[in-house]
């Protein structure tokens, strides 16, 4: 039909310009607000939280004995309104105890909130992802696995079964506690809690992912184009390498994003109980079980590290929201 | 269906068997040593002995065993005993005296039997956890249907952001929230929940109502959050199916179409839910007692684990992993008696 058209006119109405399935997904993506603004807000706070630190050079383990319990800058506002000004431009004579020098305030023992804070997020955002990672491996896996292989589906998606029956947040308490002086003997204080803690999120939420590959990977096996593939004698790695696993990255994906907000909440539960990072290892789930026991005179300990969880959760949960509609090919280019 | 449900059934004790293997075993590395508090001065065949009273010293198979003989053969017995000696539901039968005094499951940190400590505790995380469950799905319910009947309105936009909101903030930061708001700046609530408290007359009844306010607050937001986000959805599929313009082409009212005709339909998913949601709620209630300084089954758990109490920790966390089984199949049934087109043999 086109070559007809082309060989009539000897200059073509030249077609809209190419575009990949990525270009649609992002096309789709734009449209859903939320998801924009959630990425715009998670990628800032990933971008603060790695360069931050270059910027702000205060060490977070550092003791200023001097200003312990120094508020945070805004609370200038809590003064009458003459001297609001005045505790702004000289913190050192106002009637609260705030100073530029540590703009969000500091610790019982004089430690750089702002410092903590940033060092912290580095550390919640590091646990989030590798544990997403590591759920995703295992959850791909099995699932391509018990989709592809018929003899595996069985016994596979009974191990699932049961893991979903496992009470999680009990075992991982109890796993964190049972394991923790051995890695910590191994691989050091912050790295043994940080595999252990790591591990055990990753292992403890692979299941979903892994149900919804299998769904998807029953699904295509029945395809045409797998048939197709398989009448050339396709081996069944190179099957699953090229034709199964591009065609269920969606669910994985959306899944992905899911995973982070999963592992982020987890760990920050973990600290908030007393079983997660060591105390001077701040996380944002530390630095809140921290605040805690100040929180009548210094609210600003506990909702700053609150406040970041919650918006990294939030933006997440939104990103996954787009993804989900970006990437379902029924809603797409309506 | 019966014989679905006896089927569920069955395949469920060896789910259940293999958990309490894998909690088992996990424990069995554990490190600590009950023995660790007692003095030097204690001759070690002493302590031998003392080990063997707490049941250690057995190789891992026979513990398991005797474990589970008292967990399940032993422990029943006192419970059947309890129920027609004390209870007032069946007090009025003769007393059975099935327990003879054989060893049940006893605390490292009480010396006194698991299972009593355990009701001890129960009836404030179900006082607490249930009424908060129960409230949420109440306030989720119409949220839900309201949001899908009037679809991108602003009360449907409003409700989904509060939903995201509630899946989002962690308990562990919306009950710090609600501790500083209510309770430090406003004074209106106490931020301790006092389990001795007793209701006697109206004034006491006051204030053990405002002292639940808080934590049921927070563990109701996030169970509103999901339900009524399922009860939307669910409401969504059915609102645009055939028979509502059948119902509605034939002349019947718009509130009977929606509130039995659609209603009914959305709420065969819905309730299953419900139903897997009540095991989720006590490991939530972990942290949530936590906060607000319950103490019931999650607290327990916590100081048990803490004080290396691996007796107690094995059960907890078994009655937890039991909790789920039982919802899963409850749910399942329930998907089957709820919806009959749904025919599982």
């Amino acid at each position: 039909m086109t070559d007809q058209t082309a060989t009539a006119d000897p200059a073509p109405v030249k077609a809209a310009k190419e575009r990949g399935q990525w270009a649609d997904v992002w096309a789709q993506f734009r449209t859903h607000k939320g998801a924009l603004i959630g990425s715009g807000v998670f990628l800032t706070i990933v971008a603060t939280v790695l360069f931050g630190p270059y910027i702000w050079t205060v060490d977070p383990g550092y003791q200023d004995f001097r200003s312990r319990n120094m508020r945070h800058i805004l609370a200038c506002f809590s003064l009458p309104w003459g001297e609001i000004a005045s505790c702004f431009t000289s913190p050192d004579t106002a009637a609260v105890n705030v100073t530029w020098v540590h703009p969000l305030g500091t610790d019982n023992i004089g430690r750089d909130t702002l410092a903590r804070l940033l060092f912290g997020g580095r550390i919640s955002m590091a646990v989030g992802l590798t544990a997403m990672a590591i759920a995703l491996l295992l959850g791909t896996l099995i699932g391509i696995l018990s989709g592809y292989f018929r003899r595996i589906d069985g016994p596979l998606m009974r191990l699932t079964d049961l893991f979903l029956a496992l009470p999680l947040l009990p075992l991982l308490l109890v796993m964190v506690l049972l394991f923790r002086e051995r890695l910590s003997s191994a691989f050091g204080p912050e790295g043994g809690i940080f595999i252990l803690i790591v591990c055990g999120i990753g292992i403890t939420s692979w299941m979903p992912t892994a149900r919804i590959v299998r769904g998807d990977v029953l699904a295509l096996k029945e395809r045409e184009f797998v048939l197709a593939a398989r009448s050339i004698g396709t081996r069944p790695a190179r099957m699953i390498l090229r034709h199964v696993l591009p065609n269920v990255m969606s669910p994985i994906m959306v899944s992905a994003t899911l995973g982070i907000a999963t592992a982020i909440i987890t760990e920050s539960a973990l600290s908030f109980l007393g079983l997660g990072f060591p105390p001077d290892f701040p996380t944002w789930g530390r630095l809140l079980n921290d605040g805690v026991q100040y929180m009548q005179q210094y609210p600003e300990r506990v909702v700053w590290p609150g406040a970041l969880i919650s918006v990294v959760v939030l933006s997440v949960n939104y990103i996954g929201d787009g993804l989900r509609d970006a990437l379902d090919p029924r809603i797409r280019g309506l | 269906m019966l014989t679905f449900t006896i089927r569920r059934l069955l395949t469920a004790v060896p789910t259940l068997l293999f958990i309490s293997l894998v909690i088992f075993l996990l424990l069995e590395l554990a490190p600590g040593d009950p023995m660790a508090q007692v003095p030097l001065t204690v001759p070690p065949e002493v302590k031998q002995r003392m080990r063997e009273a707490l049941g250690l010293g057995e190789p891992v198979p026979v513990r398991f065993y005797k474990w589970l003989v008292q967990m399940f053969w032993i422990e029943p017995k006192v419970f059947i005993d309890w129920m027609t000696r004390d209870s007032w539901l069946l007090g009025w039968l003769p007393d059975t005296a099935l327990y003879s005094g054989e060893q049940r499951v006893i605390s490292w940190q009480t010396r006194s039997p698991v299972m009593d400590i355990i009701v001890q505790r129960l009836p404030q995380t179900l006082w607490v956890v249930g009424m908060a469950y129960v409230i949420g799905v109440l306030i989720a319910l119409p949220i839900g249907i309201i949001s899908a009947y009037r679809q991108y309105s602003v009360f449907d936009q409003v409700g989904t952001f509060v939903s995201m909101i509630g899946f989002s903030i962690p308990p562990f930061f919306s009950g710090v929230v609600v501790i500083v708001i209510f309770s430090v700046q406003l004074g209106w609530f106490p931020s301790i929940y006092d389990t001795t408290h007793r209701v006697v007359d109206w004034e006491t009844f006051k204030v053990q109502i405002s002292q639940m306010v808080m934590p049921v607050m927070v563990l109701a937001l996030q169970t509103t959050a999901q339900i009524s986000r399922f009860m939307r959805a669910s409401m969504l599929d059915n609102l645009g199916q055939d028979y509502v313009r059948t119902a509605r082409a034939k002349g019947m009212r718009e509130r009977t179409v929606v509130l039995i005709h659609v209603l009914r339909n959305s709420m065969i998913p819905v309730v299953t839910v419900i139903a897997l949601g009540v095991p989720s709620i006590f490991g939530g209630a972990i942290i949530t007692e936590q906060i607000f300084k319950v103490n019931g089954i999650g607290q327990l758990f916590i100081t048990a684990l803490k004080a290396n109490d691996l007796p107690m920790v094995l059960t907890v966390a078994f009655i937890f992993a039991f909790l789920i089984v039982l919802f899963n199949l409850i749910a399942d049934v329930l998907y089957g008696v709820l919806d009959p087109r749904i025919r599982y043999d």
